[in-house]
C-alpha cells in the first residue's frame, strides 16, 4: 500500500518530466540533426560547431574564473556566518538570500547603471576631481573631466556580474556543510598539537570539501550558459555560449544552430557535474545539482 | 483514493466553470498587434494614446500591444510558429520576404476605406506590387546620429564615420542583419539588393572590421546610450534621432547622400496566424485615418505616407528636413528589396559570424 502511495504521489511530477523535460529533450535533438533550409535529415550544424570551439572555451574559462572567486569570497563568508550565534545564523541566513528575491536581470542592469562611462560611480569620482580642483593651490592643476575609469566592457566587469549573481549559490551549500562539522573533531585536532593552519587544512578543509564542489559546480553551471550579463557588462567582443545560442533563435533564424550548440553545452555541464562527482565519491554526500 | 478523486474532480469543475465564463464574454474580441518599440504614441510626454483612443471607438474589441526590436527577430517569431498575431508593420524588403513565403493575408479594402489617403508615391511597390497584402504606416531614412559634443565636424564625412578608430568604444552598430550589411554595401559601393556571395562576403570582412571600434551592437537600447552620451556616434532612422534630440540637443544627424543610405517604408500587414481579420482591418483603417496618423507621427518622428495628415501635423516636423528630405537628397537614396530565401540565409549566417567572432 505505502509503495502504491508512492507510486500515486510522484506520478504528477514524472508526467511533468516527461511533458516538459523529455520531449523538449527529444525536440531540441531532432532541431540538431536537420537542416535549417529543408528540414531534411542532415548534419550540417553539427560539422559548424567546431567554429564555436572559441567561443566555449571563453566561456568555460569565464565561469570558472568566476566560481574560483566565489569560493575565496563565500568561503569566509561562510565560515563566519556557521560560527555565529543561531539568531544571528538566522539573520545573516536570510541577508545572503536576500538579493535572490530580486530580479536577476535587474541586478545586472543596476551594475550597468553603476559603471558606465557616464554611471554613478564614475560621475562621483569626476565630481569629487572636480571639487579637489575648486580648492586651488596644488590641486589646480587636474584636469577637466579627470578620473573617469573604464570599468564597464571589460572581461573584469563580466566575471563581476557573475561574481554578484552567483555568489549566494556558493555560500549557502558551504553554509550547510561548515556548519554540520563536529566542533569535537576540531577541538581534538587541537589536543593533538595542530595549530590554527594545520587544523583548518588537515581537518576543517577537508570535510567542508563535499560543500566546496557543490558550491563551485551551483555557479560553474549558471555561469557557463549564461547569456544577458555579458550581453549587458561585456564588449561587443566578449561572446559567450549563451549570447550565441540566443542569436540563433532570436535573429538568426537558425533554431537548428542553435540546438546542435545547446545540445554541446548540456553535454559539458554533465560531464563538468560528472568531474565533481568523481572528486566528492569518496566523501560523504556527493555532489547534487 | 477517493479524496483525490473528489479533488481531481473538484479541480475539473472549477476549470470548466472558468471555461464556461470565458466563452460567455466571447463577444469581446482580442486584437494582438505586433509592433517596433518606441512605434506608437502611447499617452506619455502629452501624446494621444492610440490604442486608448481605438478601444474607445470600438469597446469589444481588445488590444494586447507587444513589440519586436527588429524585423528579422518578428520573422523568427513568426516563423517558429505556436503564437497568434492579428497585425505586423514589418518594413519594406520584409513585407517582400512573408508575402513570398505565403505568411501574409491579403487585406479587404473594404474595411479600409482611409487606405484612399496613402500617397501615389507609396503605392505599388516592388515589395507589393498591387498592395494586396500591405498598407504603409510611415516612412523613413537612415544616417548617423553623433553627438556634436565629442565628435569633430570635420569626421563626418560619410560611413566611414563608422569606423574612426578616434572614436572607438563610442560607436554604436545596427543589431541587425539588412540594416547592418547596407551601411557596408553604400561604403563599398554595392548594390544594397547584391545577391552576390563574394560581395556578401567583402561586407562580412568589412564589418568584422568595424567590430574593434563598436561598443555595442544594439536595436532599442540606442535612446539611452545616445541620451546619456555613452556612446557618441550610431548609425539609426531618422525617426528616432527626432525623438532623442528632444532629450539630448547635442545630437545632430546626418545622411551620407554622396555615398547613398536607406530609404524605408514600414507597412501594416496582417500575418496568416491572424485569428481577427475584421478587427485587425479596422485597426489598420484607425491608424490610416489623418487625424490618429497626424497625432502618432507627431509623437514618434517618422514620416507620414499620407500629405492629407500633414494639415493636422506640428509645423517644425512637416518642415523638418530630417523627417521630410528634399529630392535633391534623396537622389542617392535607395531601398531595400526582398531577397532570395537562400541570400537571406546567407547574410544572416554572416552576421551571426561577425557577431558571434
Amino acid at each position: 500500500m505505502k509503495k502504491n502511495n508512492a507510486v500515486l504521489l510522484s506520478t504528477p511530477y514524472l508526467i511533468w518530466m516527461v511533458l516538459f523535460t523529455l520531449i523538449p529533450l527529444g525536440v531540441v535533438v531532432y532541431y540538431a540533426l536537420t537542416d535549417p533550409a529543408t528540414g531534411v535529415f542532415s548534419l550540417v550544424n553539427l560539422r559548424q560547431l567546431g567554429m564555436y570551439l572559441p567561443v566555449l572555451w571563453t566561456s568555460i574559462v569565464y565561469s570558472l574564473v568566476s566560481a574560483l572567486v566565489c569560493l575565496i569570497l563565500g568561503y569566509p563568508v561562510a565560515y563566519f556566518i556557521a560560527h555565529c550565534g543561531q539568531t544571528a545564523q538566522k539573520f545573516l541566513y536570510m541577508l545572503v538570500m536576500l538579493p535572490m528575491c530580486m530580479s536577476f536581470l535587474l541586478r545586472t542592469l543596476a551594475w550597468v547603471g553603476l559603471l558606465n562611462d557616464q554611471g554613478i560611480i564614475n560621475n562621483l569620482l569626476v565630481a569629487f576631481f572636480d571639487w579637489l580642483r575648486s580648492l586651488g593651490g596644488v590641486f589646480a592643476g587636474i584636469p577637466e573631466d579627470f578620473g573617469r575609469l573604464t570599468l564597464i566592457r571589460t572581461p573584469g566587469a563580466v566575471v563581476l556580474g557573475m561574481v554578484y549573481n552567483y555568489l549566494p549559490y556558493m555560500i549557502l551549500p558551504l553554509y550547510t556543510t561548515i556548519v554540520k562539522i563536529d566542533h569535537r573533531l576540531i577541538e581534538a585536532a587541537e589536543d593533538l598539537g595542530c595549530n590554527g593552519v594545520q587544523t583548518f587544512r588537515r581537518v576543517i578543509l577537508p570535510l567542508s570539501m563535499p560543500g566546496i564542489l557543490s558550491g563551485i559546480t551551483m555557479v560553474f553551471v549558471p555561469a557557463v550558459s549564461t547569456f544577458y550579463i555579458s550581453q549587458k557588462m561585456g564588449s561587443s567582443n566578449t561572446v559567450l555560449i549563451g549570447d550565441v545560442i540566443e542569436r540563433q533563435f532570436k535573429q538568426g533564424n537558425n533554431p537548428n544552430l542553435g540546438a546542435a550548440l545547446s545540445i554541446v553545452l548540456m553535454i559539458l555541464v554533465f560531464v563538468c557535474t560528472g568531474i565533481m562527482n568523481r572528486f566528492g565519491g569518496d566523501e560523504e554526500g556527493s555532489v547534487m545539482v | 483514493m477517493k479524496k483525490i478523486i473528489s479533488f481531481v474532480l473538484a479541480v475539473c469543475l472549477v476549470l470548466g466553470c472558468c471555461g464556461v465564463f470565458a466563452s460567455a464574454k466571447g463577444e469581446k474580441v482580442t486584437l494582438y498587434v505586433y509592433n517596433w518599440g518606441q512605434y506608437i504614441a502611447e499617452g506619455d510626454d502629452d501624446s494621444m494614446d492610440i490604442i486608448a483612443a481605438f478601444e474607445e471607438a470600438y469597446p469589444n474589441i481588445k488590444v494586447k500591444y507587444s513589440t519586436y526590436d527588429s524585423n528579422e527577430s518578428m520573422y523568427a517569431k513568426l516563423s517558429n510558429g505556436g503564437i497568434t498575431v492579428d497585425v505586423i508593420i514589418p518594413s519594406d524588403y520584409m513585407v517582400g520576404r512573408m508575402r513570398q513565403e505565403g505568411m501574409l493575408l491579403e487585406l479587404n479594402y473594404d474595411n479600409i476605406p482611409n487606405a484612399q489617403y496613402i500617397d501615389e508615391s507609396f503605392r505599388n511597390t516592388s515589395y507589393d506590387p498591387e498592395n494586396k497584402y500591405s498598407v504603409p504606416y510611415t516612412w523613413g531614412t537612415v544616417g548617423i546620429i553623433y553627438n556634436t559634443k565629442y565628435v569633430d565636424e570635420a569626421d563626418v564625412t560619410g560611413w566611414e564615420l563608422l569606423w574612426n578608430e578616434k572614436y572607438a568604444d563610442k560607436i554604436l552598430m545596427f543589431d541587425n542583419s539588412r540594416d547592418a550589411f547596407g551601411i557596408a554595401q553604400y561604403l563599398l559601393g554595392y548594390d544594397i539588393n547584391t545577391t552576390d556571395e563574394a560581395e556578401l562576403q567583402a561586407c562580412a570582412d568589412k564589418l568584422a572590421e568595424q567590430k574593434g571600434v563598436v561598443q555595442q551592437y544594439v536595436m532599442d537600447q540606442i535612446f539611452d546610450a545616445m541620451e546619456n552620451e555613452e556612446a557618441w556616434i550610431a548609425p539609426y532612422y531618422a525617426g528616432d534621432y527626432l525623438t532623442m534630440v528632444e532629450e539630448n540637443e547635442d545630437l545632430a544627424f546626418y545622411r551620407p547622400d554622396h555615398q547613398g543610405f536607406n530609404v524605408f517604408i514600414d507597412a501594416m500587414c496582417i500575418p496568416s496566424c491572424c485569428q481577427e481579420k475584421e478587427a485587425a482591418e479596422l485597426f489598420i483603417n484607425f491608424l490610416c485615418d489623418p487625424e490618429i496618423s497626424a497625432a502618432n507621427m507627431d509623437f514618434i518622428g517618422y514620416s507620414v505616407p499620407a500629405s492629407e495628415s500633414k494639415q493636422y501635423m506640428d509645423e517644425d516636423v512637416v518642415n523638418d528636413p530630417v523627417a521630410y528630405p528634399d529630392a535633391e537628397e534623396l537622389r542617392n537614396a535607395s531601398s531595400f528589396d526582398y531577397l532570395p530565401e537562400d541570400v537571406s540565409r546567407y547574410m544572416e549566417s554572416l552576421f551571426m559570424s561577425v557577431r558571434n567572432g
